[in-house]
Parts: C-alpha cells; structure tokens; sequence
C-alpha cells in the first residue's frame, strides 16, 4: 500500500494551502481514523479552475486527495460526480484494504459536497 | 505470607491457544491487542463445545435430568466467577458485556434532576455515553474528573467535584488508553467520605489482570467483560452490593426475572435474577469459568508480573526508538503511542504486514483523545500468551514503518 507515489503525495502534497475567494469549502472528517481533508474549490461556469486541500491523517487519505486534486482541474461537473471508487483506487495505483477505504475516498466526497453547494447556491 | 511472583513460560502458554498459531502473509501471528479481546485456550473452546454436546437446556425451567444438569453447571460457574471477584453469588449479575452492564446501572439508579454523575476524561465510550444520555434524560448534570500530564486520575479534582448532590460517581479501574492503574480503594474512600454517591467500578481492563476484590476496593458495583480474560463473547458480569442491588427496579423484563405474574402485577424473582430477563448466555458463562480457573492454575500474581515485566521492557523499547507515549510509567499492559509524522493506521496497516496485530485510532475515548490532543494513537497491549520475542518483532516492526517515512 505504500508505494513511492503515495509517500511522494504524503510528504510532498500537491494543491495543498488555501484558495482566494472559494467558491466553495467542504471539509470532511473520517470519525474511524480522525482523518480531515479540507477542499476548497474556484469554479470557471460548470469546470473546476482551481482547487486546494488541507488535511491531516494518515497518508492515504493525504496522498488520495492531493491526487484527486491534480486529477479534477479542469475537468467539469459531470466528470467529477462520475468519479467512484474505483476510479479513485485507479488513480491511486495500489489495493486498499476495506477497512482503510473510507480514508482514500474522503477527499472525493468532500469534492462532491463542495460541487453541490455550488450548485444549490 | 505473599509468596514471590512464579514466571510465566508465555512460549509453552502460546500452545494452549489454537488462534495463535495461525499465520498471516506466511509470517506467524503476533497479536498485540488484547485489550480489545483476549484469545482463547483450548479448555475454553472445548468448554462451549462439550455443553452444546452434552448439556444444552434452558436452565431453571425443565423438571427433567438434563435442564437440572444445565442450571448445575450455570449456577456453578456463577459462584466461581464471584468468589474470583471476592462476591457472593447472589451478587453477580450475568449481562451481555461489561458495556450492557453499565446500562443496566445507568437505567435501574434512580436520579432526579438537579443529581450530579462525576466520571473521568480518561473513560472509555461505554463508561461515559450511557451516563451523557441517561444525565439528558434526567436533567442530571454530568461532571468529570481531570487527567494530570502524567495520565493519571487528579484526586483533588475528583475529591473538588464531589458534593451532596453527587449521586453517581463512576470510574475506570484501569484505563484502556493510558493503561493507567486508578487507586480504586483510595478513590472510593474519597467519594464515600465526601459524598452519599454509589461507586462503580469499571473493571474491563483489570479483572483479567490482577487480583480483585470487591470488598477489599470497597466497590459499590463492578462491572466487566468475559472476552477480555480468555472467556467467550457474549457474557459480562456485574458485581453489586445486595442491599443496593435489592433496592433497584429490574432493567429489563421478561422471564425467569419473575416469581409470580399475574393479569394485574408481577412480583420480581430475588437477587441475581431479578435482573436477569430471558434466556442467558448459559454456555459463555460456563465457559468464562473455565477461563477463570486457568488463570487461577497460572495465579494472577504472576499474570501481574508478566504483564509488568514485559510492559516495561516495551516501553524501554519503544522509548529508544522515539515513540511519544502517552500515560505513567507504572501500568497495566497497555501502551499508547505515536510516532512523529506518522498516522496510526498508517502504522497499523504497515504493522499489519508484518503479521503484527496492534490498534490504531481514538480506542472509543474520543474525549480523552482531545485532552490528550491528537485524533488517535497506536496501541499494543498484552496478556498472558505475548514473549518477549513478540516485543521484539513489534520494535523491528516499527522500525520498518520509521524507514518507509523516512
Ligand atoms: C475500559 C473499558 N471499559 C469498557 C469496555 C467495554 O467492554 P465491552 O465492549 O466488552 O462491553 C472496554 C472495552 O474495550 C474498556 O476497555
């Protein structure tokens, strides 16, 4: 499970800090694992055009969501709300245990909580 | 006179219990997390096996040889589980878990608004929800007793919140976290000198450890689980003073907790089965005697030494390898720890590769977690069975994980 890519994200996250004027923030905690990751997203109509996250936890909920947030710029709504588990397993290149799941697919549905609020806002 | 403490021979131990010779990645088991459950011995396995085989009936009911047989062998298990407690029998409830148990007191004391229940920012989640719900429901006010920065129970704080309104107080014997060992006798000094409060004894982790007594601790109620201490899941025991326990309304209702019902009322069966509604964990209880009296043939004294010794070489160990950990240094077999930078479940999971059992996270003391300030931490904990060669494994265990953080 701890391949070089993950400790690479875990030690050198991408998109990691803080947006000027977000367009949305959602920050999801795994009570389980006390993971947190915090996603703040700038949207361009439906795309994402920017996106960054702050966290702690263990190093797949941290890797998995700098990765997630490298994936996802750019791309536009409809893409992201496809994205399930196995596209974030893909994206992560390793076997996950199913008690460890939850930790690398927090980020995505912090992702997912965020696009909603811009949508219903 | 106290003899010296024997040793324990935990390589010879390790036989007796099958689970333990099971591999994982092709490397040999090595279980370090007992004090979420205990493996079990052989006799204990063949203990559920042979009443199954031999004497399943429901118990107290039957007229015929075999029920008879049934209620023997229950009825017997209790009077050895309570003298293990230093109890009488009619004092020794049977519930599901130590957790149940706990309800069953937050449920049957009586409280009114305005009482104050005094427990400890060190309790795990089954020594403090129930009284957080049942103190909302009441309009009670529940009231907490400080940790010190050695991890240690702050006597002037408890003594400080006890008061004529205090009518509860319930604490941890030993905390699952810490592994702090609370001076219980000292405690229940306090709390009967400065309060008319009931003190409860939540003895999950300690029971299966050491000595205990209830008289000699002056325990108002204790309470404990039979999988922690090599027993079968399912069975839990609640020691209560008669007098107090005589005073109580029934938890739950049903049969066998009864002496007479009528259309109109139902008169309640006498002590312990009064709180004992249904059909009970017959084959657990059994068995949970049997674990008793193989920890009786080893003699709890020298349980206490092995757990000590080899808490003290871990933590040595541990400490050289830069672990941050957390509680005293004197303590039951429990460690706590975390390492710098690293997640606990990162180190679980790492662990985990190794064939190394331990636990990661918050261990169902989320409050404690936030005195202490971090989310979660590794844990290993110990029993009978674990070697030194178990530690060993564990420390090059975490060396591995310290290299792939590097
Ligand atoms: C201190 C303490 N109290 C209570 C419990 C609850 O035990 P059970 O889950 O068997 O009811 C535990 C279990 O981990 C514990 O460690």
């Amino acid at each position: 499970m701890y391949r070089e890519n993950i400790l690479d994200h875990f030690k050198n996250p991408r998109n990691f800090g803080n947006l000027e004027n977000a367009d949305a923030t959602q920050k999801e905690v795994n009570t389980l694992c006390g993971d947190e990751v915090e996603v703040q997203i700038k949207v361009n109509g439906d795309a994402i055009n920017d996106i960054r996250f702050n966290g702690r936890g263990c190093a797949i909920s941290q890797a998995a969501a700098s990765i997630l947030t490298e994936f996802v710029k750019g791309k536009n709504f409809d893409e992201i709300k496809r994205l399930e588990r196995n596209d974030i397993l893909e994206m992560l290149g390793i076997e996950i245990s199913p008690v460890r799941l939850k930790c690398a697919l927090l980020a995505l549905y912090a992702l997912k909580n965020a696009l909603r609020k811009v949508e219903n806002a | 006179m106290r003899q010296e403490a024997r040793t324990i021979n935990a390589q010879e131990i390790k036989k007796d219990f099958p689970l333990l010779q099971r591999k994982f990645y092709d490397k040999q088991l090595v279980y370090l997390d007992s004090a979420s459950t205990t493996q079990k011995p052989s006799v204990v396995i063949e203990s559920l096996k042979e009443f199954y085989e031999k004497y399943n009936a429901n118990v107290h009911r039957g007229i015929y040889k075999l029920s008879e047989e049934a209620t023997q062998l229950y009825e017997s298990a209790r009077e050895k589980i309570a003298k293990f407690v230093g109890a009488r029998p009619e004092e020794l409830i049977f519930a599901k878990s130590c957790t149940e148990a706990i309800n069953l007191l937050a449920y049957s004391l009586e409280l009114k608004e305005g009482d104050e229940i005094l427990i400890s920012e060190m309790e795990h989640h089954s020594n403090f929800v129930p009284w957080q719900q049942i103190a909302k429901e009441k309009k009670a006010k529940l009231r907490f007793v400080k940790v010190d920065e050695e991890g240690k129970l702050d006597l002037e704080s408890l003594k400080a919140q006890l008061n004529e309104k205090t009518k509860i107080v319930s604490i941890t014997h030993v905390s699952n976290v810490l592994g702090t060992i609370n001076p219980i006798k000292e405690i229940a000094d306090i709390v009967h000198k400065n309060s008319s409060a009931v003190f409860i004894v939540d003895a999950a982790q300690s029971v299966g450890h050491m000595k205990i007594n209830v008289k000699d601790l002056d325990a108002d109620f204790l309470a404990f689980s039979g999988h922690k201490m090599l027993g079968p899941v399912g069975i839990g025991c609640l020691y209560g003073k008669a007098e107090l326990l005589q005073k109580m309304k029934p938890f739950l209702y049903g049969g066998d907790m009864i002496k007479e019902v009528t259309f109109e009322k139902t008169e309640f069966n006498d002590l312990p089965w009064k709180f004992e509604a249904g059909t009970q964990p017959i084959a657990e209880a059994i068995a949970l005697a049997k674990a008793i009296e193989y920890l009786e043939q080893i003699e709890m004294d020298t349980v206490e030494e092995h757990d000590r010794i080899l808490t003290q070489y871990a933590l040595e160990k541990l400490r050289e390898l830069g672990a941050k950990i957390y509680g005293p240094n004197e303590r039951a077999p429990v460690i706590s720890f975390n390492l710098e930078g690293i997640h606990s479940h990162d180190i679980a999971t790492i662990l985990d590769g190794e064939a190394i059992a331990v636990r990661g996270g918050h261990h169902c003391c989320m409050p404690l977690m936030s005195v202490l300030g971090i989310s979660g931490a590794a844990r290993v904990s110990f029993y009978i069975y674990n070697t030194k060669e178990d530690v060993d494994a564990l420390i090059e265990g975490i060396k591995k994980v310290k290299k792939v953080f590097e």
